[in-house]
């Protein structure tokens, strides 16, 4: 820990509260693009079994707390996680991450289960993807309802369906906190459906804390425990309805002149 | 080593055929057979990775490679070349990552500067004509040393694929989700562009570097209409560099065509076939350029 680590250096702890239930303490992030400061003083918490959704309007910074989580830009700060049981002992926060979009052409001869085999140790999928990999890969669609996307190309699955194999995929192995980018874009009123089945199974899931990003506020205030709306820096927080009556967040918008 | 390629060049001259009894026949036939599965295995990746235009760049970049080392007055401008291609691969790679540039403008300038550099080079001190080997490729300069070279690079990248091959193509599905399952991005982007740049620059002196890209990539494009999964993508862009590089090899002889060239035109015979009897699947390729969304 530096010298200079104090109530205002930005952390990401997680750690397991008494009850046994584990949550990451995000404090004071800020993240700096040369001049130009897309977030800062942002402290939040996200708590497993929980659902979060992180909305704000566009330039909000959404995407960049979502890359400052992932590491992928650095970020004012140090960061330190504390993971497991009651102990609170220090271990890697494994960090589970839905993408919006593949890119990929929908002719690219890949399948669900060449997916999870990627993601699932080194042997190249070419060689064969083995009984114990398709075994894993099976019980993590399983807990999505979509066990029947096994064989299936990822050109010819749904949004939905692919939204469902990227949050099972995400899922194996188990990670400590589960990242959606705007997982309500460009579902039809089945995919939404499904997404909230989706949801609500990992609502149950006191291993995992779930964290939504989405620019829109209608769709994931429905599945959400808990709102962070964000505009560079957290304007609000709270329960859905807490969040959508404050006036901060009413007048960005729109609801109310000014 | 050599007398390991000795012998097998001396079965390849058991064969009952006119064309096996000739010593550069059989070396070529031997590096063909080498050559084939490492050019689509690399080449299923460069196809999958969208960097088809990264990799003919680094081609072209050859002629600048070529002609330092003629400058240098090396006897044998192929380590010089390959080494030229290596860090022209890091200085690419590098500069896409921090550049705002469209990537393909990226290579473009580089792809101007080589060739450029080469042409520069080499027609000023006059050997412009010596070099056009270089660019069409020469049947006959296969030899003992080139082809273990290439059996060397062949276990070097199957031995690689064991430990990166999955990471590699997760990236290329979406470098946030590799990385947000451990992969170095960065490390696994820049380590493939080097493996791209040494193998395409070896067999360049063989097939030319005017169509070593068609080379890496037909294979791996006629694969990816046919194939369902990713194993039969693979397997199949083997299979049918092996009997193009075969069948090229051989109809060049009794045709009297350039071998690079004929290798080529079989790979595009294939390719079209595919086309006709999978074109359902290149239109829906066609149609959606990125997008995997609802």
């Amino acid at each position: 820990m530096s010298a200079r680590d104090d109530m205002s250096t930005p952390s990401i702890v997680h750690h397991a509260a008494p009850c046994g239930a584990c949550v990451t303490h995000v404090r004071n992030l800020g993240v700096r693009f040369g001049r130009h400061v897309a977030l800062e003083g942002v402290s939040f918490d996200l708590h497993c079994g929980e659902i979060t959704a992180i909305v704000g309007p566009n330039g909000a910074g959404k995407t960049t707390l979502l890359r400052a989580l992932l590491g992928e830009v650095p970020y004012t700060g140090e960061r330190h996680f504390h993971g497991g049981g009651g102990s609170g002992r220090t271990t890697d926060i494994v960090i589970g991450y839905v993408p919006q979009r593949l890119v990929f052409d929908r002719a690219a001869p890949v399948t669900v289960a060449d997916l999870f085999t990627l993601g699932l140790g080194r042997r190249p999928v070419f060689f064969g993807i083995g009984d114990e990999r398709r075994a894993k890969a099976m019980a993590g669609l399983k807990e999505v309802d979509a066990e029947h996307l096994l064989e299936r190309r990822l050109g010819e699955l749904s949004g939905g369906e692919m939204q469902r194999v990227l949050v099972a995929f995400s899922l194996v192995p188990q990670p400590n906190l589960l990242l959606l980018d705007e997982p309500a874009q460009g579902l039809d009123a089945i995919g939404m459906a499904k997404f909230h089945d989706v949801v609500a199974q990992l609502r149950g899931r006191f291993d995992v804390a779930v964290a939504l990003v989405s620019h829109d506020l209608e769709a994931v205030a429905r599945v959400a425990d808990k709102i962070l709306f964000l505009d560079r820096t957290l304007v609000a927080s709270g329960t859905p309805d807490a969040v959508l009556s404050n006036p901060a967040v009413r007048q960005r918008l729109g609801m109310i002149p000014g | 080593m050599n007398s390991l390629i000795d012998m097998l060049q001396q079965l390849v001259g058991m064969l009952p055929w006119e064309w096996a009894h000739y010593e550069f026949m059989q070396r070529a036939l031997l590096a063909v057979l080498l050559a084939a599965p490492l050019f689509a295995l690399v080449g299923t990746q460069v196809v999958w990775l969208r960097m088809a235009f990264f990799s003919d760049t680094l081609g072209h970049a050859a002629l600048a490679g070529l002609a330092l080392g003629v400058v240098a007055g090396l006897g044998k401008p192929l380590w010089a070349m390959i080494i030229w291609a290596v860090a022209m691969a890091l200085m690419v790679t590098w500069v896409q990552r921090r550049s705002q540039e469209a990537a393909d403008t990226v290579l473009g300038v580089f792809m101007a500067f080589s060739v450029a550099l080469g042409i520069a080079l080499l027609a000023r001190n006059g050997r412009m004509k010596e070099f056009l080997n270089y660019l069409i490729g020469d049947v006959l300069s296969i030899s003992a040393g080139g082809i273990a070279g290439m059996l060397l690079a062949l276990i070097v990248v199957v031995a690689l694929s064991f430990r990166w091959f999955n990471a590699l193509a997760l990236t290329g599905l979406n470098a946030s989700l590799a990385g947000s399952r451990g992969v170095r991005v960065g490390a696994v982007q820049a380590g493939f562009a080097v493996i791209v740049a040494v193998v395409v620059t070896m067999v360049i002196p063989w097939v030319g570097l005017l169509l070593i890209n068609a080379f890496l990539i037909l294979p791996a494009a006629t694969a990816r209409l046919l194939a369902r999964d990713t194993r039969q993508y693979v397997g199949l862009a083997i299979g049918l560099a092996l009997v193009s590089g075969v069948g090229g090899l051989i109809s060049s002889y009794y045709w009297g065509t350039a071998t690079g060239a004929t290798i080529v035109l079989w790979a595009v015979g294939f390719y079209s076939l595919a086309l006709i009897y999978k074109p359902g699947r290149a239109a829906v390729a066609a149609a959606t350029p990125g997008d995997s969304g609802g």
